[in-house]
């Protein structure tokens, strides 16, 4: 008797749990034939940073090709087990969907196992180059040095303390080149310029984060920027001590509307529009894309409502413009 | 660059730091204290947190009201308390297990919350500073002591409080003896399920509560798992500080220390690779915890659910 209540409360629970973190989220069913995409995401699709910037790049292909009914996305967020993610990756897989795509760095070697099981279905991944060789593999990445690079020089023109603060996750790929971007540019404005960087090793700790944006603010930072999720914190910090922000991945200005100045946002349709077609014309993978300044991966979008002076606006259009046409290296 | 770190601003930023970072482990500890002191292990303390910090940051931001965020926290860490007290204590449960559960059932619940009644992060106005008169104007201590918000002074307040209760107290004592002897304790008329009932569900709500201080005080945003095994750690400070207030305190204190100290590090460009310099402060906790685990003994009962013969 025992035994079977206890049974029972494991099996209420499992059930609460398994209904609490819910099914993949499906747009209306279609009419006929739509492409049909579906995505694993590390964090959720409002995380204002990655998982997002990829979420709004579908939901804007999906409105140029004209609703659910002629583009199907179907996601898995908060895939931060990646045995989890493999297991999701896999299950689309199998659904017939035209495009599967990993977004995060992790899921790469489940893709590489599973992919050769799938030869009709195409695959994406990133942030990478490496497409394994396979020929039903794409893969895709932004050159996030770019757009740390117009930030620094914008940061650095603002700073009137010449100290800034970098709140990063953990130092490798994505996060790395913007904050490696970032230096560059800020010390390419002014060589003198004193640029702090945190890495705090992990993309969720909001609190540590936080603590790491207080600790620039004591070091005498006035401009702080930072990238990944969990920068929610640090912006916090940055508003309550009045110290201007730049953010990256996502817009961020809706969370600190009086101190972020600029951030760089990604535009994943400009590759995942080329990656359609090429599906579309029969080839499902082997190319990797690069999101940058001149293909309009990357765009610099300022904060409508922060002034920024005309001659810094100047620098960082001609800073954009350098960087176009490759008289900037941002690396 | 070493000598950098000598510094009053640095000094003071780590200790300030420190502070704040130790806040929601000291919430969340000394509830997780009581409950181990009386025989039962909560590991659900993390989903706890997060059903607290959601349900403070919600209530924040509709009615703009944080004494009712921070009530309203306490009582969803209750409710979480109490069925997690009728699975341990009437059910039996595996009490490892069942924590588990509840960790997951509040990460998945307090997401879906997240999702469906607010949508994207957001930030609300939490608890603001308080500058202590006079106190806040000491240099350096009036920083690191009395400039904090009322979650961190409370939190501390706490910690003496959990003492007098579980040392100087009838019902301190009555815990305790339910967590080493719970047969005696019964037979000498203690009621065991109702001590652990206590227990349980106080544990609960300081989790709630830790949980707000992080959503209101702290971060003033809400985002999905924002506590990021802070709750784990809180779990592991109670073995750490030997299951006495006093001695979570100690050991959240150094934690949080050692973290704003790799901080800083970085900040100061000491060359230290930056993925060694976050190992720090758990590398440091678990030499300290390897030396001095020996001396203390937890509570007999622990983790051992109680059935009474009769």
């Amino acid at each position: 008797m025992k035994n079977t209540v206890r049974l029972f409360v494991l099996f209420v629970l499992l059930a609460l749990v398994v209904g609490a973190c819910g099914a993949p989220a499906t747009e209306a069913p279609a009419m006929e034939e739509p492409f049909r995409v579906a995505v694993v995401m590390p964090s959720a699709i409002n995380d204002l940073a990655f998982s997002q910037s990829m979420y709004d790049a579908l939901l804007r292909i999906q409105e140029d090709m004209g609703g659910s009914e002629n583009f199907e996305i179907v996601y898995s967020e908060n895939m931060f087990v990646v045995d989890d993610a493999a297991a999701a990756l896999r299950d689309y897989a199998s659904q017939g969907f035209d495009l599967v795509i990993g977004h995060g760095s992790q899921y790469g070697s489940s893709l590489q196992e599973i992919a050769p099981d799938f030869p009709e279905t195409s695959f994406a991944w990133g942030t990478t180059v490496d497409t394994f060789g396979l020929p039903n593999v794409f893969a895709y990445e932004a050159a996030s040095d770019q757009g740390g690079y117009v930030n620094g020089v914008i940061a650095a023109s603002l700073s009137e303390s010449n100290t800034m603060g970098v709140v990063g996750p953990i130092e490798t790929g994505d996060a790395k080149l913007y904050v490696d971007g970032f230096v560059a540019g800020a010390k390419a404005t002014k060589p003198d310029i004193q640029v702090n960087v945190n890495y705090i090793g992990s993309f969720s700790d909001v609190a540590l984060a936080s603590e790491a944006a207080n600790t620039h603010v004591s070091a005498g930072a006035d401009v702080l920027t930072g990238t990944a999720q969990m920068v929610v914190g640090a912006i916090g910090v940055a508003e309550e001590n009045n110290v201007l922000w730049f953010g990256t991945q996502s817009n961020q200005t809706s969370l600190a509307p009086s101190i972020v100045v600029a951030s760089q946002v990604y535009h994943w349709e400009v590759v995942l529009a080329e990656i359609i077609e090429l599906i579309n014309a029969g080839t499902l993978g082997g190319q990797s894309f690069v999101i940058d300044l001149a293909n309009g991966g990357e765009v610099i979008e300022f904060n409508p409502d922060y002034a920024v002076p005309a001659e810094v606006q100047a620098l960082a259009d001609t800073t954009i413009q350098g960087i176009i046409d490759g008289s900037i290296a941002t690396k | 660059m070493i000598s950098d770190l000598f510094s009053v601003t640095v000094l003071v930023g780590i200790l300030a730091s420190g502070i704040r970072l130790a806040t929601p482990y000291l919430y969340a500890a000394i509830g997780e204290t009581f409950g181990q002191r009386s025989g039962v292990l909560n590991l659900g303390v993390e989903g706890q947190m997060l059903l607290g910090a959601f349900a403070a940051f919600y209530v924040a931001r509709t009615t703009g009201n944080l004494g009712l965020a921070v009530l309203v926290a306490m009582l969803v860490g209750a409710i979480m308390g109490l069925a997690m007290a009728f699975v341990t204590v009437n059910l039996h449960a595996q009490q490892g297990i069942s924590g588990i559960g509840f960790y997951l059932f509040g990460l998945g619940l307090s997401d879906l919350l997240f999702q469906k009644m607010l949508g994207t992060v957001e930030t609300v106005r939490g608890f603001p500073k308080i500058h202590i008169p006079v106190l806040s104007d000491i240099p350096g201590l009036g920083e690191i002591f009395f400039s904090q918000n009322l979650l961190v002074y409370a939190a501390y307040l706490l910690v003496p409080i959990a003492w007098f209760v579980l040392n100087k107290t009838t019902l301190g004592l009555k815990i305790r003896s339910v967590g080493e002897n719970p047969e005696a304790a019964d037979s000498l008329g203690v009621s065991v399920a109702g001590i652990r009932y206590f227990t349980i569900v106080l544990a609960g709500t300081l989790s709630g509560i830790a949980g707000a201080s992080l959503s209101i005080a702290l971060l003033n945003v809400f985002q999905q798992n924002m506590t990021s095994g802070l709750g784990f750690i809180a779990v592991a400070l109670v073995y750490f500080g030997g299951w006495r207030p006093w001695g979570v305190l100690g050991g959240a204190l150094l934690f949080s220390m050692v973290n704003s100290l790799q901080l800083w590090i970085q900040v100061l460009g000491i060359p230290i690779p930056s993925d060694i310099a976050v190992m720090m402060p758990y590398v440091l906790t678990i030499l300290v915890l390897v030396a001095t685990v020996s001396r203390v003994r937890g509570p007999s009962a622990l983790t051992k659910p109680f059935e009474r013969e009769d």
